[in-house]
């Protein structure tokens, strides 16, 4: 076990990727001689050389549809797209290259690539360098999304995108990237579609991913000091969603929050109460809650943004709720 | 036989079958037998049958909605083909893609392409990864003039001259986006783009197939040694509407009457005649990809439609459980 920062546990996952598979390739802007943005990809370029790794210009569009094409021809492209905010100019080869081949060319093939995308406010960066667009892609038949919310996960669920046979979106929390964790020596790969219990409760669920699954810990800490025992569900994938795993915890509480930091309105949130509204009907004993940001763009100013982004006094306020 | 005639015999024979196929195609779909949107290239036949007489079959090529001709020259079998168009099972894409989206992974045909100028990049990545595996392959594609005012297209220039990719744009130049002439779409014209690119660049009459041909030639021999993209402007004429049923009332009736004096297929057959090919050997070619076509449309018309079930068959591969997985 060593203690690591969850950027180094990308970092690391890139490298073991890399030497593992030599069709493993890294393009994006900036992510060669200047080693990433964030410093996700350090050591890449000196490591594995010019022909591993591919500073691109700055062309969303082309990064991802070389991704694809090279994907197409045998590859496993991985592609940074620098912000997430930015990959709105890369949406034609996303949504309509990558996640239909395999479908519309009649199960030939498979385009096994990887976009890592940074998402999240509490930096400040403003309205276009901090938004969360997971559901986006989650709601394109044919992309998979994960965000993961630990050390560990980071590592897992970027080497299980990289292996996957079908193009994966990694989205990872800004704020995260300098939170420290243990990672083994020998680290694991978080399978994708599996959610993870991070704590056990009998009162009510939390169904969180990403940087909400520690505000949900945090909102859990304060509840238990007014003696409400409370569950947190770790859904690490968001397409696919593991709906066994939240249908078993609604089970065993009979309420059900949905906390993340995108907006609350058309999110992720909103397919999971869907569902559990249907499927888990006869096991609700409250409404389903859902915790995200407001109707509006993510704000500048220090006191805006932080009043906008969702945090663990959010996360009470709805536990409260559902438990009325 | 002359060695002229020798070159231009199956060049002529590529472009029949592309020709009669779209010509029973355009009989199909007005019969209600192909649904959807139909994109006819007749016309432009000498653009695919000339540069595929150079490419190999790991030479990879992607193409867009009028792309019939591209994906038939480079060796897409034509059962596959009307099958999938009549959305059969039996189809290449098991009737999921349709006429805009024909492929063939297994002979490097990475797809027709419904969004204008898509194929350019996922050309551009091909021919990355062919780059990478060094055995001097290149990656063709194949684009109208429309999608030059495409901001992918321009990314693209950029990224194959800078990291040096054996990419052949390929331009289809029939001066109509759609139902703008090109005059009302692009402000400057491809040889002086290129130029800002630094990308090596060819014209030629797009309608004799064997300028496409000594081009390509020319052209891709020296790609699978330096390995740089270049650009191959074909200028050419699009016969037909944008689709199927687009009556072209937006076009001057006197350039539509004036296309039949630019068809490849007539000029290929005169010089053809010129080196002694006589109006037997023209019957018989032509009874030859009719029975192949006839063939291919029976089979389709009496081939399965694809299960219900199918639908869901393909949107994700089945992944198999590695030793790094773990224990669910």
């Amino acid at each position: 076990m060593a203690e690591v920062r969850f950027i180094q546990a990308i970092n690391r996952a890139l490298h073991d990727a890399m030497a593992e598979d030599e069709t493993v390739f890294i393009i994006g802007e900036d992510i060669g001689v200047a080693e990433g943005p964030f410093k996700a990809t350090r050591g890449l370029l000196s490591t594995y050389g010019p022909t591993r790794v591919y500073d691109a210009p700055i062309s969303e569009a082309a990064i991802a549809g070389v991704a694809v094409g090279a994907a197409l021809t045998g590859m496993r492209p991985v592609a940074e797209i620098m912000f997430m905010d930015f990959i709105t100019l890369a949406m034609d080869q996303i949504v309509n290259q990558a996640a239909k081949a395999r479908s519309m060319f009649g199960g030939q093939g498979s385009v096994p690539m990887v976009i890592r995308a940074p998402h999240g406010g509490g930096l400040s960066a403003g309205p276009q360098h901090s938004q969360c667009l997971e559901a986006w892609f989650a709601h394109v038949p044919g992309l998979k999304v994960v965000c993961p919310s630990n050390i560990a996960d980071a590592y897992g669920l970027l080497r299980s995108a990289i292996s996957d046979p079908d193009p994966v979106i990694v989205v990872e929390n800004k704020a995260l990237y300098a939170a420290k964790g243990e990672l083994p020596e020998k680290p694991a790969m978080t399978p994708i579609g599996k959610a993870a219990i991070v704590r056990s409760g009998r009162d009510a669920t939390i169904v969180a991913y990403g940087a909400a699954v520690g505000m949900s810990l945090s909102a859990a800490d304060k509840l238990e000091a007014k003696g409400i025992d409370i569950e947190v569900l770790d859904l690490r994938s968001i397409q696919p969603w593991d709906e066994t795993a939240v249908l078993e915890s609604l089970a065993r509480t009979h309420r059900l929050v949905i906390a993340h930091e995108a907006v609350e309105a058309f999110g992720v949130g909103a397919e999971i109460s869907a569902r559990m509204a249907d499927v888990g009907f006869d096991e609700l004993d409250g409404p389903i809650v859902r915790v995200g940001a407001p109707f509006a763009p993510v704000p500048f100013a220090l006191s805006l943004e932080q009043a906008y982004r969702p945090g663990p006094d959010d996360i009470v306020k709805a536990v409260l709720r559902t438990l009325e | 036989m002359n060695r002229d005639a020798k070159r231009l015999k199956p060049l002529y024979q590529q472009m029949l079958l592309i020709r009669r196929a779209e010509e029973r195609l355009q009989k199909l779909f007005a019969d209600g037998e192909v649904p959807g949107f139909l994109h006819l290239s007749i016309g432009q036949e000498a653009v695919p049958a000339g540069v595929s007489a150079s490419l190999i079959e790991t030479d990879t090529v992607s193409s867009n909605h009028r792309g019939h001709g591209h994906a038939l020259a480079k060796g897409l079998s034509l059962s596959g083909f009307f099958a999938e168009v009549m959305g059969r099972d039996s189809g290449v894409c098991r009737g999921r893609g349709g006429s805009m989206h024909v492929a063939d992974l297994s002979i490097g045909m990475l797809g027709a392409n419904g969004i204008v100028g898509a194929g350019l990049p996922i050309t551009t990545g091909s021919a990355l990864a062919l780059k990478i595996r060094g055995k001097g392959d290149i990656a063709a594609v194949y684009f109208g003039d429309g999608a030059l005012a495409e901001g992918v297209v321009h990314e693209c220039f950029n990224l194959a001259a800078l990291w040096s990719l054996p990419v052949l744009f390929i331009c289809e130049n029939n001066g109509w986006s759609e139902f703008s002439p090109v005059e009302r779409q692009l402000a400057t014209n491809l040889k002086d783009l290129t130029a800002a690119y630094s990308i090596d660049y060819a014209t030629v009459d797009g309608n004799d197939v064997l300028q496409v041909a000594d081009a390509a030639e020319r052209i891709i021999r020296t790609m699978r040694k330096q390995g740089k993209p270049h650009v191959l402007e074909c200028r050419t004429t699009r016969v037909r509407g944008h689709f199927e049923g687009d009556k072209q009332d937006y076009r001057d009736p006197d350039e539509v009457a004036a296309l039949s004096a630019r068809d490849p297929i007539a000029g290929a057959r005169e010089k053809l005649v010129a080196l002694g090919s006589d109006a037997e050997w023209f019957d018989a070619q032509q009874a030859a990809v009719d029975a192949e076509i006839e063939a291919a449309v029976s089979a389709a018309r009496a081939a399965a439609e694809p299960a219900l079930d199918s639908i869901l068959a393909d949107v994700y591969t089945p992944s198999l459980p590695t030793a790094h997985t773990e224990a669910s």
